[in-house]
């Protein structure tokens, strides 16, 4: 039976690709799929873009590319990113500059299309109402503040890619997971209807979109984390995949971490709503058919994956401007370290309240007692921590305000409580975003995809 | 007796828009018989009342000994918006194993 191997790449925008080596050099991999578009990075992109028209892809592709092509091009390898963002042409522009300048050739792709921000109007002209997926809330709310909105594209256009010659598949927004299916696919000659292998493919996609999450990586536990070996070293997935769909993943020899039932089943329900109806555009997954079967020496073996027929619809996230962020810090240390920043906290906010600071929310945080479990924080040594650090961050919708918010900590050291510490510079205002995940019927977005693949360097 | 999910199960916890999602892993097959009786959306909606303003839903996957728990209304809004540290959720897996449930006193990780 032909198999064929793919392995992880990034799991965001500036994550490591270093591991990566590993599995090129020695994990037999034909293709790497790198995630570099979380929600919320489209935002990100979307600033880079407005200051720079050449701009708005993640940037981090270029020098992954430069210090890894020549061991892949070695290798036979193949690379299907989402670094394109808001600009995939932008993104093998400074690519294929790369290329040039060492004397490299490859098949660039890029893949358009799934950008709709310049389309709400015709949406919505088609027949599209672009509700609120979760809150039913009409558009029309947000319409004047959206920053982007972009379709979540399948693996289609990415093995037609690869059919065509391609090296490199830059994509914009796509699921996450067709960053595998798409080479799965193309490889193992699936059909765009054999719900049960996409089901398989989707599945595996899935696994590998979070760089070291299945082998080890963010093993959520108590204790059991620290027996995961060698985190320095630790190997991205890889995924042996045979035409059947039945799947191993597993990762390079000789790296850290470890592939295992409980860490591959982790990352099986990984930001996975019903995950008996595991949506995604082209096919939707029952996890529960699913069959793990750990083998040892870092290998788990999963069939049975079953798929029902795609959706009709497409899903788009769209994001808006939705006011400015101010936050400031100070610390103190023991004695009273809690009481002296529950007091600072009482000073701030009446500060902010004798100004009469337009300001929507407040949050008080005190790190190194709840700023990551917040109310879910156990306070029985509330009293006794040797040092805590007060952080308090205000949503409001005058940037000005947002700027000037840290400036109100510094005076706290000579004028407030004791024993005050830990200044790390003033907090510029943040812009925030808010999300608004909507659907549309395919026809509408997939006839606007276009794919291009052409020789660079 | 009363037993902190910690000392029987593994979780990790995402976000997707306003929504947190957990996956909760018991160990073995009989804590996973406990936690699908007794992790309720009840009772995950009083563990985390201060975060979670929506509807608290529960699937369990028996072929994984799993169960997947989704809060809606659960993130200021999404990641992006939020005002907290832990504006990705990541750390409410965490939180959620420190809730306590009933468990009988011989399952396999409590007895030594």
């Amino acid at each position: 039976m032909k198999t064929v191997r793919v392995g992880a790449g990034l799991g965001f925008y500036g994550d490591a690709w270093r591991p990566i080596r590993a599995s090129i050099e020695r994990g037999g991999v034909k293709y790497i799929g790198s995630d570099h578009l979380a929600e919320l990075t489209l935002a990100i992109l979307q600033k880079d873009r407005q200051k720079d028209p050449t701009a708005g892809y993640a940037r981090d592709a270029v020098p992954m590319l430069a210090e890894l092509w020549p061991l892949a091009a070695k290798h036979g390898v193949k690379f299907v990113l989402s670094a394109g963002g808001l600009n995939p042409e932008g993104a093998r522009e400074a690519i294929a500059k790369v290329f040039r300048a060492k004397g490299w050739k490859a098949r660039i792709a890029t893949v358009m299309g799934d950008s709709v921000t310049e389309r709400i109007d015709e949406l919505r002209s088609a027949g599209e109402p672009l509700q609120h997926l979760d809150t039913g809330a009409d558009i029309s709310s947000v319409r004047e503040r959206l920053v982007f909105a972009n379709a979540y594209l399948g693996a289609r256009p990415i093995a037609e890619a690869l059919a065509r010659g391609a090296d490199i598949v830059l994509t914009g927004r796509v699921a996450d997971a067709a960053l595998f299916l798409g080479p799965l696919a193309h490889e193992l000659g699936w059909h765009w209807d054999d719900w049960d292998r996409l089901a398989a493919g989707l599945t595996v996609g899935h696994l590998l979109e979070c760089s070291g999450q299945a082998s080890g990586g963010n093993f959520g536990s108590a204790g059991e984390w620290a027996s995961i070996p060698d985190f320095l070293h630790l190997g991205y997935a890889i995924a042996e995949v045979g035409e059947d769909g039945t799947a191993t993943v597993t990762k390079a020899p000789g790296t850290g971490g470890r592939v295992s039932f409980d860490t591959v089943r982790q990352q099986l329900l990984y930001e996975v709503h019903n995950p008996h109806a595991y949506f995604s555009p082209d096919v939707v997954l029952d996890m529960g058919s699913l069959h793990l079967d750990d083998l040892g020496d870092d290998r788990v073996r999963i069939s049975g994956a079953a798929g029902a027929r795609r959706p009709d619809t497409l899903k788009i996230v769209a994001g808006y401007h939705d006011g400015w962020m101010g936050s400031g810090m100070i610390g103190f240390s023991w004695p009273d370290a809690y009481r002296k920043c529950e007091a600072s906290a009482g000073i701030i906010k009446g500060l902010l309240a004798e100004r009469g600071a337009k300001i929507e929310e407040i949050q008080v945080e005190y790190v190194g007692y709840d700023s990551l479990l917040g109310a879910n924080a156990d306070p029985t040594y509330r009293d006794l921590l040797n040092e805590c650090f007060l952080r308090m961050s205000i949503r409001t919708q005058d940037r000005r305000v947002a700027d000037e918010f840290g400036r109100l900590f510094p005076w706290l050291a000579l004028s407030g409580p004791p024993y005050a510490g830990g200044f790390h510079g003033i907090q510029r205002a943040k812009e925030l975003f808010g999300l608004w995940p909507t659907l549309a019927r395919r026809e509408l977005i997939e006839a606007r995809v276009a794919l291009s693949v052409e020789a660079a360097g | 007796m009363k037993v902190p999910l910690w000392k029987i199960a593994h979780a990790r916890s995402g976000d997707k828009a306003d929504r947190a999602d957990i996956g909760l892993f018991a160990w073995d097959a009989p804590t996973y018989a406990v936690l699908k009786r007794e992790v309720t959306a009840e009772r995950i909606a009083a563990h985390f009342t201060h975060i979670c303003h929506g509807a608290v839903q529960i699937w369990p996957l028996d072929n994984i000994l799993a169960l997947k728990i989704v809060l809606d209304s659960a993130l200021q809004g999404g990641a992006a918006r939020s005002l907290r540290t832990d504006n990705l959720g990541k750390n409410i897996a965490a939180a959620l194993l420190r809730m306590e449930i009933e468990a009988p006193a011989d399952l396999p990780r409590l007895t030594p």
